[in-house]
Protein backbone atom coordinates (compact mmCIF):
# COMPACT_ATOMS: atom_id res chain seq x y z
CA UNK A 1 0.00 0.00 0.00
CA UNK A 2 1.13 3.16 -0.77
CA UNK A 3 0.78 6.25 1.81
CA UNK A 4 -2.08 7.54 1.39
CA UNK A 5 -2.29 10.85 -0.94
CA UNK A 6 -3.88 12.53 2.49
CA UNK A 7 -0.60 12.02 4.46
CA UNK A 8 1.40 13.13 1.58
CA UNK A 9 -0.64 16.26 1.33
CA UNK A 10 -1.59 17.25 4.69
CA UNK A 11 0.04 20.24 6.61
CA UNK A 12 2.24 19.21 9.56
CA UNK A 13 0.52 19.14 12.47
CA UNK A 14 1.78 21.82 15.05
CA UNK A 15 -0.63 21.16 17.94
CA UNK A 16 -3.98 19.14 18.75
CA UNK A 17 -6.12 21.61 20.42
CA UNK A 18 -9.08 20.80 18.41
CA UNK A 19 -10.82 19.28 15.54
CA UNK A 20 -11.78 22.49 14.47
CA UNK A 21 -8.28 23.35 13.14
CA UNK A 22 -8.18 20.45 11.12
CA UNK A 23 -8.65 20.01 7.45
CA UNK A 24 -10.07 16.80 5.51
CA UNK A 25 -6.33 16.28 4.71
CA UNK A 26 -5.14 16.19 7.97
CA UNK A 27 -7.89 14.05 9.80
CA UNK A 28 -6.80 11.12 6.94
CA UNK A 29 -3.83 11.63 7.54
CA UNK A 30 -4.00 11.22 10.82
CA UNK A 31 -6.53 7.80 10.42
CA UNK A 32 -4.02 6.31 7.48
CA UNK A 33 -0.90 6.47 9.89
CA UNK A 34 -3.25 4.82 12.44
CA UNK A 35 -4.00 2.31 10.14
CA UNK A 36 -0.51 1.59 9.51
CA UNK A 37 0.64 1.54 13.73
CA UNK A 38 -2.30 -0.42 14.32
CA UNK A 39 -0.48 -4.12 13.84
CA UNK A 40 2.53 -2.85 15.81
CA UNK A 41 -0.13 -3.05 19.20
CA UNK A 42 -1.26 -6.83 17.77
CA UNK A 43 2.55 -8.04 17.33
CA UNK A 44 4.23 -10.31 20.45
CA UNK A 45 6.95 -6.89 20.57
CA UNK A 46 4.50 -4.28 20.38
CA UNK A 47 6.48 -1.69 20.16
CA UNK A 48 8.89 0.87 18.06
CA UNK A 49 11.96 2.97 18.71
CA UNK A 50 10.82 5.85 16.64
CA UNK A 51 10.05 8.39 19.50
CA UNK A 52 12.87 7.17 21.96
CA UNK A 53 14.22 10.31 23.82
CA UNK A 54 11.25 11.91 23.68
CA UNK A 55 9.77 12.73 27.00
CA UNK A 56 6.14 13.47 26.63
CA UNK A 57 4.62 14.90 29.74
CA UNK A 58 1.15 13.58 30.33
CA UNK A 59 -0.82 16.68 32.25
CA UNK A 60 -3.96 15.53 34.08
CA UNK A 61 -5.72 18.53 35.80
CA UNK A 62 -9.35 16.46 35.71
CA UNK A 63 -9.42 12.63 36.94
CA UNK A 64 -9.33 10.11 33.84
CA UNK A 65 -8.14 6.68 34.39
CA UNK A 66 -9.05 5.11 30.49
CA UNK A 67 -7.43 8.61 28.55
CA UNK A 68 -4.39 9.23 30.72
CA UNK A 69 -3.94 5.10 30.51
CA UNK A 70 -4.03 4.79 26.66
CA UNK A 71 -2.01 7.93 26.11
CA UNK A 72 0.97 6.62 28.57
CA UNK A 73 0.66 2.98 26.75
CA UNK A 74 0.54 4.91 23.40
CA UNK A 75 3.75 7.06 23.94
CA UNK A 76 5.33 3.84 25.71
CA UNK A 77 4.66 1.53 22.43
CA UNK A 78 6.48 4.78 20.56
CA UNK A 79 9.12 4.46 22.89
CA UNK A 80 8.86 8.05 24.33
CA UNK A 81 9.59 8.52 27.85
CA UNK A 82 6.25 9.22 30.08
CA UNK A 83 6.27 12.06 32.78
CA UNK A 84 2.87 11.32 34.53
CA UNK A 85 1.57 15.06 36.70
CA UNK A 86 -1.88 14.80 37.83
CA UNK A 87 -3.39 17.54 39.87
CA UNK A 88 -3.71 15.65 42.72
CA UNK A 89 -0.80 15.21 44.86
CA UNK A 90 1.22 17.53 43.11
CA UNK A 91 1.95 21.82 43.28
CA UNK A 92 -1.00 22.59 41.38
CA UNK A 93 -3.02 20.90 44.42
CA UNK A 94 -0.22 23.46 46.40
CA UNK A 95 -1.91 26.14 44.76
CA UNK A 96 0.85 26.74 42.07
CA UNK A 97 -0.97 28.95 38.56
CA UNK A 98 -1.41 27.12 35.31
CA UNK A 99 1.14 29.28 33.99
CA UNK A 100 3.72 28.31 36.85
CA UNK A 101 3.03 24.74 36.02
CA UNK A 102 3.86 25.12 32.37
CA UNK A 103 6.68 26.92 33.03
CA UNK A 104 8.49 25.28 34.97
CA UNK A 105 7.45 21.56 32.48
CA UNK A 106 8.98 23.65 29.90
CA UNK A 107 12.42 23.97 32.09
CA UNK A 108 12.44 20.77 32.61
CA UNK A 109 12.70 20.03 28.96
CA UNK A 110 9.71 18.06 27.72
CA UNK A 111 9.24 17.45 24.28
CA UNK A 112 5.09 17.20 24.23
CA UNK A 113 2.21 17.73 26.88
CA UNK A 114 -1.00 16.11 26.65
CA UNK A 115 -3.15 18.04 28.35
CA UNK A 116 -6.45 17.36 30.07
CA UNK A 117 -8.36 19.69 31.93
CA UNK A 118 -12.23 20.65 33.32
CA UNK A 119 -11.46 24.26 31.83
CA UNK A 120 -12.22 24.61 28.57
CA UNK A 121 -9.66 26.38 26.70
CA UNK A 122 -6.81 25.13 28.90
CA UNK A 123 -5.20 23.09 26.07
CA UNK A 124 -4.77 26.37 23.94
CA UNK A 125 -4.04 28.76 27.19
CA UNK A 126 -0.99 26.28 27.45
CA UNK A 127 0.01 26.43 23.72
CA UNK A 128 0.59 30.19 24.27
CA UNK A 129 2.88 29.45 27.04
CA UNK A 130 4.98 26.97 25.70
CA UNK A 131 6.68 26.10 21.92
CA UNK A 132 6.45 22.23 22.01
CA UNK A 133 3.17 20.57 21.06
CA UNK A 134 -0.19 20.18 23.07
CA UNK A 135 -2.31 17.47 22.20
CA UNK A 136 -5.18 17.95 24.21
CA UNK A 137 -6.85 14.84 25.49
CA UNK A 138 -10.01 16.38 26.76
CA UNK A 139 -11.15 20.29 27.99
CA UNK A 140 -14.09 21.34 29.69
CA UNK A 141 -16.80 20.77 27.36
CA UNK A 142 -15.13 21.97 24.61
CA UNK A 143 -13.44 19.11 22.74
CA UNK A 144 -11.97 15.95 22.92
CA UNK A 145 -9.98 15.66 19.59
CA UNK A 146 -8.50 12.00 19.65
CA UNK A 147 -11.67 10.57 20.86
CA UNK A 148 -13.33 11.60 18.12
CA UNK A 149 -10.72 10.32 15.60
CA UNK A 150 -10.89 7.13 16.83
CA UNK A 151 -14.25 6.98 16.67
CA UNK A 152 -14.40 8.28 13.48
CA UNK A 153 -11.38 5.55 12.66
CA UNK A 154 -13.64 2.94 14.24
CA UNK A 155 -16.53 3.83 11.57
CA UNK A 156 -14.29 4.11 9.11
CA UNK A 157 -12.49 0.55 9.25
CA UNK A 158 -16.14 -1.26 9.36
CA UNK A 159 -17.70 1.62 6.71
CA UNK A 160 -15.04 2.48 4.77
CA UNK A 161 -15.64 5.96 3.53
CA UNK A 162 -17.77 7.88 5.53
CA UNK A 163 -19.06 10.12 2.76
CA UNK A 164 -22.87 10.41 3.17
CA UNK A 165 -22.91 7.64 6.26
CA UNK A 166 -25.63 8.28 9.04
CA UNK A 167 -24.36 8.75 12.14
CA UNK A 168 -26.64 9.20 15.15
CA UNK A 169 -25.80 10.87 18.41
CA UNK A 170 -27.86 10.09 21.14
CA UNK A 171 -27.85 11.92 24.75
CA UNK A 172 -25.87 14.88 26.55
CA UNK A 173 -24.67 16.83 23.92
CA UNK A 174 -24.57 20.43 26.13
CA UNK A 175 -21.80 18.67 28.11
CA UNK A 176 -20.46 16.51 25.64
CA UNK A 177 -16.85 17.52 24.39
CA UNK A 178 -16.86 14.36 22.74
CA UNK A 179 -20.43 15.79 20.53
CA UNK A 180 -18.60 18.92 19.75
CA UNK A 181 -15.23 17.05 18.50
CA UNK A 182 -17.33 14.11 16.80
CA UNK A 183 -19.87 16.43 14.82
CA UNK A 184 -16.70 18.11 13.37
CA UNK A 185 -14.43 15.41 12.60
CA UNK A 186 -17.69 13.77 10.55
CA UNK A 187 -18.89 16.76 8.77
CA UNK A 188 -14.84 16.62 7.38
CA UNK A 189 -15.30 13.83 6.30
CA UNK A 190 -18.94 13.94 4.77
CA UNK A 191 -21.12 12.03 6.93
CA UNK A 192 -24.52 12.77 7.86
CA UNK A 193 -25.01 13.22 11.48
CA UNK A 194 -28.55 13.44 13.24
CA UNK A 195 -28.65 14.56 17.19
CA UNK A 196 -31.10 12.94 19.87
CA UNK A 197 -31.55 14.46 23.11
CA UNK A 198 -33.96 15.58 25.85
CA UNK A 199 -34.82 19.28 24.46
CA UNK A 200 -32.91 20.29 27.88
CA UNK A 201 -29.39 18.55 27.30
CA UNK A 202 -29.23 20.00 23.61
CA UNK A 203 -26.62 23.01 23.04
CA UNK A 204 -27.44 26.46 22.37
CA UNK A 205 -27.90 27.38 19.25
CA UNK A 206 -27.56 23.81 17.26
CA UNK A 207 -28.73 25.02 14.13
CA UNK A 208 -25.23 26.09 13.66
CA UNK A 209 -23.78 22.65 13.91
CA UNK A 210 -24.62 21.98 10.54
CA UNK A 211 -26.40 18.81 11.72
CA UNK A 212 -30.39 17.27 12.11
CA UNK A 213 -31.92 16.83 15.32
CA UNK A 214 -34.71 14.52 16.11
CA UNK A 215 -37.12 14.11 18.42
CA UNK A 216 -38.06 10.30 18.40
CA UNK A 217 -35.49 7.82 18.78
CA UNK A 218 -36.92 5.15 17.08
CA UNK A 219 -38.09 7.50 14.18
CA UNK A 220 -33.96 7.89 12.77
CA UNK A 221 -32.51 4.37 13.97
CA UNK A 222 -34.07 2.58 10.89
CA UNK A 223 -31.75 4.51 8.99
CA UNK A 224 -28.77 4.80 11.27
CA UNK A 225 -25.09 3.62 9.89
CA UNK A 226 -24.07 4.04 13.70
CA UNK A 227 -25.78 5.13 16.38
CA UNK A 228 -23.69 6.65 18.44
CA UNK A 229 -24.50 7.11 22.88
CA UNK A 230 -23.09 9.65 25.05
CA UNK A 231 -22.63 9.06 28.62
CA UNK A 232 -24.61 10.76 31.20
CA UNK A 233 -22.56 12.76 33.02
CA UNK A 234 -24.34 13.34 36.20
CA UNK A 235 -20.76 15.11 37.24
CA UNK A 236 -21.30 17.75 35.44
CA UNK A 237 -25.55 17.87 35.43
CA UNK A 238 -25.46 20.87 37.97
CA UNK A 239 -29.63 21.28 37.56
CA UNK A 240 -32.43 18.59 36.66
CA UNK A 241 -32.07 18.22 33.03
CA UNK A 242 -34.45 15.12 33.00
CA UNK A 243 -36.43 13.70 35.56
CA UNK A 244 -34.21 10.20 36.53
CA UNK A 245 -32.09 8.24 35.15
CA UNK A 246 -35.26 5.88 34.50
CA UNK A 247 -36.88 8.31 32.64
CA UNK A 248 -33.76 8.83 30.90
CA UNK A 249 -33.33 5.26 30.00
CA UNK A 250 -36.85 4.70 29.03
CA UNK A 251 -37.01 7.97 26.46
CA UNK A 252 -33.71 7.62 25.62
CA UNK A 253 -31.66 4.72 26.22
CA UNK A 254 -30.53 2.21 23.71
CA UNK A 255 -32.03 -1.48 24.42
CA UNK A 256 -32.74 -4.54 23.01
CA UNK A 257 -36.52 -3.42 21.19
CA UNK A 258 -34.54 -0.40 19.90
CA UNK A 259 -32.09 -2.24 18.94
CA UNK A 260 -34.29 -4.21 16.68
CA UNK A 261 -35.34 -1.43 14.69
CA UNK A 262 -31.73 -0.86 13.19
CA UNK A 263 -30.41 -2.37 10.30
CA UNK A 264 -28.52 -5.72 11.13
CA UNK A 265 -25.25 -4.22 11.02
CA UNK A 266 -25.47 -1.11 12.53
CA UNK A 267 -22.34 0.17 14.58
CA UNK A 268 -23.24 1.11 18.23
CA UNK A 269 -21.03 2.86 19.47
CA UNK A 270 -19.71 4.52 23.40
CA UNK A 271 -17.20 6.64 24.14
CA UNK A 272 -16.93 5.10 27.83
CA UNK A 273 -16.67 4.75 30.80
CA UNK A 274 -20.63 3.33 30.08
CA UNK A 275 -23.72 3.98 32.88
CA UNK A 276 -24.91 0.39 31.99
CA UNK A 277 -29.17 0.43 32.21
CA UNK A 278 -29.23 4.23 31.73
CA UNK A 279 -28.08 5.64 28.05
CA UNK A 280 -27.26 1.65 27.38
CA UNK A 281 -28.48 -1.55 28.24
CA UNK A 282 -26.15 -4.32 29.54
CA UNK A 283 -27.29 -6.92 26.43
CA UNK A 284 -27.01 -4.14 23.63
CA UNK A 285 -22.87 -3.13 25.38
CA UNK A 286 -22.80 -6.79 24.94
CA UNK A 287 -24.13 -7.44 21.40
CA UNK A 288 -22.63 -7.99 18.20
CA UNK A 289 -23.10 -4.72 17.07
CA UNK A 290 -21.06 -2.78 19.94
CA UNK A 291 -17.75 -1.98 18.59
CA UNK A 292 -16.60 -0.26 22.19
CA UNK A 293 -14.16 -2.16 23.33
CA UNK A 294 -12.59 -1.95 19.54
CA UNK A 295 -12.91 2.01 20.13
CA UNK A 296 -10.35 1.73 23.02
CA UNK A 297 -8.04 -0.82 21.27
CA UNK A 298 -8.20 1.59 18.16
CA UNK A 299 -7.45 4.55 20.94
CA UNK A 300 -4.08 3.56 21.42
CA UNK A 301 -3.14 3.66 17.49
CA UNK A 302 -4.52 6.92 17.16
CA UNK A 303 -2.56 8.30 20.00
CA UNK A 304 0.38 6.50 18.58
CA UNK A 305 -0.04 8.14 15.08
CA UNK A 306 -0.95 11.54 16.48
CA UNK A 307 2.44 11.47 18.97
CA UNK A 308 4.43 10.42 15.86
CA UNK A 309 3.07 13.41 13.31
CA UNK A 310 3.46 15.98 16.44
CA UNK A 311 6.82 14.68 17.37
CA UNK A 312 8.50 12.59 14.93
CA UNK A 313 9.49 15.44 12.78
CA UNK A 314 11.89 17.07 15.76
CA UNK A 315 12.05 20.96 15.23
CA UNK A 316 10.74 21.96 11.91
CA UNK A 317 14.05 21.54 9.97
CA UNK A 318 12.27 21.58 6.49
CA UNK A 319 15.68 22.19 4.62
CA UNK A 320 17.24 18.89 5.22
CA UNK A 321 14.87 16.58 2.74
CA UNK A 322 17.43 14.46 2.08
CA UNK A 323 15.49 11.30 1.55
CA UNK A 324 16.28 7.24 2.08
CA UNK A 325 15.63 4.58 0.32
CA UNK B 1 28.63 10.25 -16.64
CA UNK B 2 26.33 12.81 -18.40
CA UNK B 3 23.54 14.37 -16.78
CA UNK B 4 20.84 11.16 -17.01
CA UNK B 5 22.73 8.58 -18.03
CA UNK B 6 21.00 5.39 -18.59
CA UNK B 7 22.83 2.57 -16.59
CA UNK B 8 20.48 -0.29 -17.12
CA UNK B 9 17.66 -0.71 -19.57
CA UNK B 10 14.61 -2.57 -18.98
CA UNK B 11 16.37 -5.60 -20.70
CA UNK B 12 19.19 -5.21 -18.48
CA UNK B 13 17.03 -5.21 -15.35
CA UNK B 14 15.53 -8.41 -16.45
CA UNK B 15 18.83 -9.87 -16.91
CA UNK B 16 20.12 -8.62 -13.78
CA UNK B 17 17.27 -10.17 -11.84
CA UNK B 18 16.96 -13.36 -13.58
CA UNK B 19 20.67 -13.76 -12.67
CA UNK B 20 20.07 -12.49 -8.91
CA UNK B 21 17.20 -15.09 -8.69
CA UNK B 22 19.53 -18.03 -9.55
CA UNK B 23 22.11 -16.86 -6.98
CA UNK B 24 19.48 -16.52 -4.32
CA UNK B 25 18.59 -20.36 -5.16
CA UNK B 26 21.79 -21.64 -5.10
CA UNK B 27 23.56 -19.84 -1.54
CA UNK B 28 20.36 -21.46 -0.28
CA UNK B 29 19.95 -24.40 -1.83
CA UNK B 30 16.78 -24.23 -3.01
CA UNK B 31 14.31 -22.17 -2.72
CA UNK B 32 12.66 -23.60 0.65
CA UNK B 33 12.34 -21.29 3.81
CA UNK B 34 12.97 -18.35 1.64
CA UNK B 35 10.89 -15.25 2.97
CA UNK B 36 11.59 -12.34 0.57
CA UNK B 37 11.02 -8.71 2.28
CA UNK B 38 11.40 -5.18 -0.28
CA UNK B 39 12.28 -2.65 1.48
CA UNK B 40 9.15 0.06 0.64
CA UNK B 41 8.95 1.38 -1.59
CA UNK B 42 11.01 0.36 -4.74
CA UNK B 43 12.02 -2.65 -3.09
CA UNK B 44 8.86 -4.14 -2.84
CA UNK B 45 8.01 -4.36 -6.54
CA UNK B 46 11.62 -5.99 -6.86
CA UNK B 47 11.11 -8.81 -4.05
CA UNK B 48 7.57 -9.52 -5.88
CA UNK B 49 9.70 -9.79 -8.90
CA UNK B 50 12.66 -12.21 -7.49
CA UNK B 51 10.28 -14.20 -5.68
CA UNK B 52 8.03 -15.00 -9.11
CA UNK B 53 11.21 -15.83 -11.28
CA UNK B 54 12.27 -18.08 -8.21
CA UNK B 55 8.67 -19.77 -8.42
CA UNK B 56 9.59 -20.28 -12.15
CA UNK B 57 12.81 -22.33 -11.82
CA UNK B 58 12.41 -24.16 -8.97
CA UNK B 59 8.44 -24.87 -8.95
CA UNK B 60 7.95 -23.67 -5.66
CA UNK B 61 5.94 -20.65 -4.54
CA UNK B 62 8.45 -18.00 -2.35
CA UNK B 63 6.44 -15.93 0.36
CA UNK B 64 7.17 -12.08 -0.28
CA UNK B 65 6.16 -9.05 1.66
CA UNK B 66 6.82 -5.24 2.42
CA UNK B 67 9.01 -3.83 5.10
CA UNK B 68 8.85 -0.09 5.72
CA UNK B 69 11.46 0.71 7.93
CA UNK B 70 10.60 4.79 8.87
CA UNK B 71 9.54 4.25 12.46
CA UNK B 72 13.28 2.29 12.71
CA UNK B 73 15.30 4.92 11.02
CA UNK B 74 17.81 7.02 13.35
CA UNK B 75 17.32 10.18 10.95
CA UNK B 76 13.83 11.03 11.29
CA UNK B 77 14.78 13.96 14.48
CA UNK B 78 16.38 15.86 10.82
CA UNK B 79 13.14 16.04 8.65
CA UNK B 80 9.09 16.12 9.04
CA UNK B 81 7.74 12.78 9.89
CA UNK B 82 7.69 10.99 6.79
CA UNK B 83 4.15 9.56 5.69
CA UNK B 84 4.36 5.74 6.80
CA UNK B 85 3.76 2.51 4.43
CA UNK B 86 2.63 -0.80 4.79
CA UNK B 87 4.76 -3.39 6.42
CA UNK B 88 3.08 -7.00 5.65
CA UNK B 89 5.03 -10.16 6.02
CA UNK B 90 2.93 -13.13 4.33
CA UNK B 91 4.36 -15.75 6.73
CA UNK B 92 5.57 -16.27 10.05
CA UNK B 93 9.66 -15.24 9.76
CA UNK B 94 10.20 -17.30 12.73
CA UNK B 95 13.33 -19.49 11.40
CA UNK B 96 13.45 -18.64 7.70
CA UNK B 97 15.81 -17.29 6.02
CA UNK B 98 14.97 -13.29 5.26
CA UNK B 99 15.55 -12.06 2.08
CA UNK B 100 15.73 -8.38 2.00
CA UNK B 101 15.29 -6.70 -0.84
CA UNK B 102 16.17 -2.73 -1.93
CA UNK B 103 17.21 -0.56 -4.71
CA UNK B 104 19.62 1.06 -4.36
CA UNK B 105 22.53 -0.02 -0.92
CA UNK B 106 24.00 3.26 -0.07
CA UNK B 107 24.47 4.73 3.23
CA UNK B 108 23.81 1.62 4.63
CA UNK B 109 21.49 3.65 7.12
CA UNK B 110 18.46 1.87 5.70
CA UNK B 111 19.42 -1.62 6.20
CA UNK B 112 20.27 -1.10 9.96
CA UNK B 113 16.95 -0.11 10.20
CA UNK B 114 15.59 -2.63 8.49
CA UNK B 115 17.55 -5.39 10.60
CA UNK B 116 15.93 -3.67 13.70
CA UNK B 117 11.84 -4.13 11.87
CA UNK B 118 13.00 -7.17 10.69
CA UNK B 119 14.11 -8.08 14.45
CA UNK B 120 10.88 -6.86 15.80
CA UNK B 121 8.71 -9.09 14.22
CA UNK B 122 10.01 -12.10 14.65
CA UNK B 123 13.84 -14.56 14.69
CA UNK B 124 14.46 -15.33 11.39
CA UNK B 125 17.52 -18.16 11.33
CA UNK B 126 19.19 -15.85 8.87
CA UNK B 127 18.93 -12.67 6.96
CA UNK B 128 20.11 -12.09 3.76
CA UNK B 129 20.53 -8.58 1.83
CA UNK B 130 19.73 -8.11 -2.42
CA UNK B 131 20.21 -4.50 -4.03
CA UNK B 132 19.76 -4.11 -7.39
CA UNK B 133 22.29 -1.39 -7.35
CA UNK B 134 25.62 -0.62 -5.26
CA UNK B 135 26.84 2.62 -5.60
CA UNK B 136 28.75 2.74 -2.73
CA UNK B 137 29.50 6.04 -0.12
CA UNK B 138 28.89 3.29 2.92
CA UNK B 139 28.42 4.84 6.33
CA UNK B 140 27.67 1.63 8.48
CA UNK B 141 29.40 -1.80 8.28
CA UNK B 142 27.05 -2.85 5.30
CA UNK B 143 27.56 -5.49 2.82
CA UNK B 144 24.69 -6.74 0.39
CA UNK B 145 25.01 -10.72 -0.35
CA UNK B 146 23.87 -10.22 -3.59
CA UNK B 147 24.20 -7.24 -6.05
CA UNK B 148 22.74 -6.59 -9.24
CA UNK B 149 25.34 -3.81 -10.66
CA UNK B 150 28.14 -2.23 -8.95
CA UNK B 151 28.23 1.34 -9.51
CA UNK B 152 31.12 3.71 -8.72
CA UNK B 153 29.24 7.39 -7.97
CA UNK B 154 30.52 10.66 -6.87
CA UNK B 155 28.60 11.62 -3.33
CA UNK B 156 26.24 14.19 -5.20
CA UNK B 157 25.53 12.28 -8.13
CA UNK B 158 21.62 10.68 -7.86
CA UNK B 159 21.14 7.38 -8.79
CA UNK B 160 17.47 6.25 -9.38
CA UNK B 161 16.03 2.83 -9.92
CA UNK B 162 12.82 2.72 -11.62
CA UNK B 163 10.00 0.13 -11.27
CA UNK B 164 7.58 -0.37 -13.68
CA UNK B 165 4.56 -0.97 -11.05
CA UNK B 166 5.85 2.33 -9.68
CA UNK B 167 7.57 4.78 -12.53
CA UNK B 168 6.22 2.90 -15.65
CA UNK B 169 9.22 1.32 -17.13
CA UNK B 170 12.47 -0.45 -15.70
CA UNK B 171 15.79 1.08 -16.02
CA UNK B 172 18.44 2.43 -13.59
CA UNK B 173 19.39 5.79 -14.56
CA UNK B 174 21.96 8.40 -13.06
CA UNK B 175 21.29 12.04 -12.89
CA UNK B 176 24.95 13.85 -12.80
CA UNK B 177 25.37 16.59 -10.48
CA UNK B 178 28.34 18.66 -10.64
CA UNK B 179 29.14 20.07 -6.44
CA UNK B 180 29.59 23.27 -7.55
CA UNK B 181 26.17 23.88 -9.19
CA UNK B 182 24.31 21.26 -7.05
CA UNK B 183 20.41 22.38 -6.43
CA UNK B 184 19.28 22.82 -3.37
CA UNK B 185 17.61 19.64 -2.42
CA UNK B 186 13.77 19.59 -3.99
CA UNK B 187 11.19 19.33 -1.47
CA UNK B 188 10.18 15.80 -3.17
CA UNK B 189 13.16 13.76 -3.61
CA UNK B 190 11.84 10.65 -2.46
CA UNK B 191 13.36 9.08 -5.39
CA UNK B 192 16.53 10.29 -4.94
CA UNK B 193 18.15 7.30 -4.05
CA UNK B 194 20.18 6.98 -0.87
CA UNK B 195 20.07 3.89 0.79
Amino acid sequence: MSPSAAAERAAPLTDLLSIEDLDADQVNAILDTTELLLPIAQRERNSVPTLRGKVVCNLFLEDSTRTRISFDLAAKRMSAEVINFSAKGSSVSKGESFKDTALTLDAMGVDCVVVRSGSSGAPLQLSSYLDVPILNAGDGWHQHPTQALLDVFTMRRHLGDLAGRHVVLVGDILHSRVARSEVQALRLLGARVTMVAPPTLLPPAVEGWGVEVARELDAVLPEADVVYLLRVQRERMLGAFFPSSREYARVWGMDARRLSLCKPDVLIMHPGPMNRGVEITGDVADSEQAVITEQVTNGIAVRMACLYLLLAGGTAAGTDTEVGA
Amino acid sequence: MSPRARILSADDVARVCRRLAHELIEANHGAQDLVLLGIQTRGVPLARRLAGLIEDIEGTAVPHGALDVTLFRDDLGSRGPKPLHETSVPVDIDGRTVVLVDDVLYTGRTIRAALDAVSELGRPARIRLVVLVDRGHRELPVRADHVGKNLPTAYGDRIRVLVEDIDGEDGVVADEVAPDTAPDPAPDNDRQVRS
